[in-house]
């Protein structure tokens, strides 16, 4: 049994090393964006390959961040830091930006979640605890969700409080329905599937049972079953 | 034809009581910092503001928020991200002084492009299944669900540039053009701030971002002078 993850708790793989997994499931040759959060540290490992990301502020080929005399208040990214250009890289307004997210011509999203569920719907924009009611920060999320060709929630496998994030149906008000391809925690990476959610990577050192305990829905163990690769 | 003004001041004097206007920019990055400062001191009341955050991502919104100027707004990002942050604007909603539309982002600058492009309305997937969708047509186009939203045509836009010239043409760098497009064309009277104003045949016609039939008034400004290393925490980080 997985003891849950409480604040400073150290559990499964670090937020980069989550990161470091995603990294090495996008293909070369692919079009990125990344989500604020765990999503960003993905950049932190795709340097030099043949990744063109995306800042939905109106950006292709955005380079890292800035840094002393490089800054410029007219390059930043969505997430209101200064970056640099990359070679190839250019400009557009955030209509043509949404043009290419919504008109599934972005390959990757890489977005955090508070839930996701097993048919893979995505809440990650609105805590009704927080008082604020239907309303909250949607920002490009949702157009995220519904527009790119494959979805990555990167995740804590477990909140702080130790509830399951992946589970049978999201309590959450939704992001969209149905858009989660692949789950990466820092426990395990499961697939959706048509039948469910598919195990096929764990951290070394659980067990599937492990996993099962702390993850709502039943989980259909892949045959193919590994421990993950960092 | 001349469109250029002599002031900022000048340039927002006749923003009526209960208008609707449209703010680009993002942060450091092509905000109209300046004529929204001029409307401040201008002081028309009763505003719909059209904006990208309220006071988070864009500060200068709280210089209207300070004055009591705002009615409503429509945004895609309205909050701190932490729900123990409590912005100025979150206070007013709180308190019922100002009321608020979220849209999310691709919906909020489809609905201005539209506007401007005198399409009434358009079917978008974003949104389907969500609290978005709550009272709004949803239709079926090839077995793929869409919900019906609305253009926007606000009465005014404030646009930032970096280069403009006597006829409106608009010249953005780098990410600082992210809504002012969309929202330049949206609008019935749109203004737009520019760094260097210069005169016609200075901006190369085919580096013209904004054609100057979108933009009826250009004033030139100084060049905002905002430290953008300002550590952002990730509760002030947008979209």
């Amino acid at each position: 049994m997985v003891t849950p993850a409480l604040p400073g708790s150290v559990i499964g793989i670090s937020r980069e090393l989550m990161a470091l997994r995603v990294a090495a499931e996008i293909e070369d040759g692919s079009y990125v964006n990344l989500g604020i959060g765990i999503p960003t540290l993905v950049s932190n490992w795709i340097e030099g390959r043949d990744i063109v990301l995306q800042s939905e502020i109106g950006m292709l080929n955005t380079g890292p961040l800035a840094e002393a005399d490089q800054i410029d208040q007219d390059l930043i990214n969505a997430s209101c830091q200064p970056v640099t250009e990359l070679p190839g890289c250019c400009y557009f307004s955030i209509g043509e930006s949404f043009a290419m997210i919504r008109g599934g011509h972005m390959d990757i999203a890489v977005l955090g979640a508070m839930q996701v569920s097993e048919k893979g719907d995505l809440a990650s924009w609105n805590v009704p605890a927080s008082g604020r009611g239907k309303m909250g920060n949607i920002g490009g999320s949702m157009d995220l969700a519904v527009g790119a060709r494959k979805v990555i929630a990167v995740t804590e496998h477990v909140t702080r409080t130790g509830e399951p994030k992946i589970v049978r149906e999201c309590i959450y008000p939704l992001t969209a329905r149905k858009c989660v391809n692949l789950i990466v925690t820092n426990l395990a990476v499961i697939e959706v599937v048509k039948e469910g959610l598919l195990l096929k990577e764990i951290v070394a050192g659980l067990t599937t049972e492990d996993i099962q305990a702390v993850t709502e829905p039943r989980l259909i163990i892949s045959p193919d079953l590994k421990e993950m690769e960092l | 034809m001349n469109r250029a003004y002599p002031s900022v001041d000048e340039a927002v004097a006749d923003v009526f009581d209960n208008a609707t206007i449209a703010l680009g920019g993002f942060f450091t990055a092509g905000s109209p910092i300046r004529l929204t400062e001029a409307l401040a001191n201008q002081g028309a009341k009763n505003l719909t503001i059209i904006v990208q955050s309220v006071g988070i991502g864009n500060w200068e919104v709280n210089m209207l928020l300070e004055t009591h100027q705002v009615r409503k707004v429509i945004c895609n990002y309205p909050f701190f991200r932490s729900a123990s942050r409590v912005s100025l604007f979150e206070q007013q909603l709180r308190a019922g002084e100002v009321e608020c539309e979220v849209y999310p982002l691709g919906t909020f600058i489809e609905k201005l492009r539209a506007g401007g492009a005198g399409i009434a309305g358009f079917y978008t997937p974003t949104g389907v299944g969500t609290l978005v969708a709550e009272g709004k047509e949803c239709r079926v186009f090839n077995d793929k669900e869409y919900l019906l939203e609305l253009a926007l045509s606000p009465d005014f836009a404030f646009v930032h540039a970096y280069k403009g010239d006597s006829y409106g043409n608009l010249v953005y760098r780098e990410t600082s053009r992210n809504y002012n497009p969309e929202m330049a064309m949206s609008a019935n009277i749109t203004i737009a701030e520019v760094e260097n104003l210069v005169g016609p045949g200075e901006i190369n016609p085919d580096q013209v971002h904004t054609p100057g039939i979108f933009v009826q008034r250009v004033v030139k400004v100084d060049r905002p002078d905002i430290d953008v290393t300002i550590e952002v925490s990730p509760e002030q980080m947008n979209t």
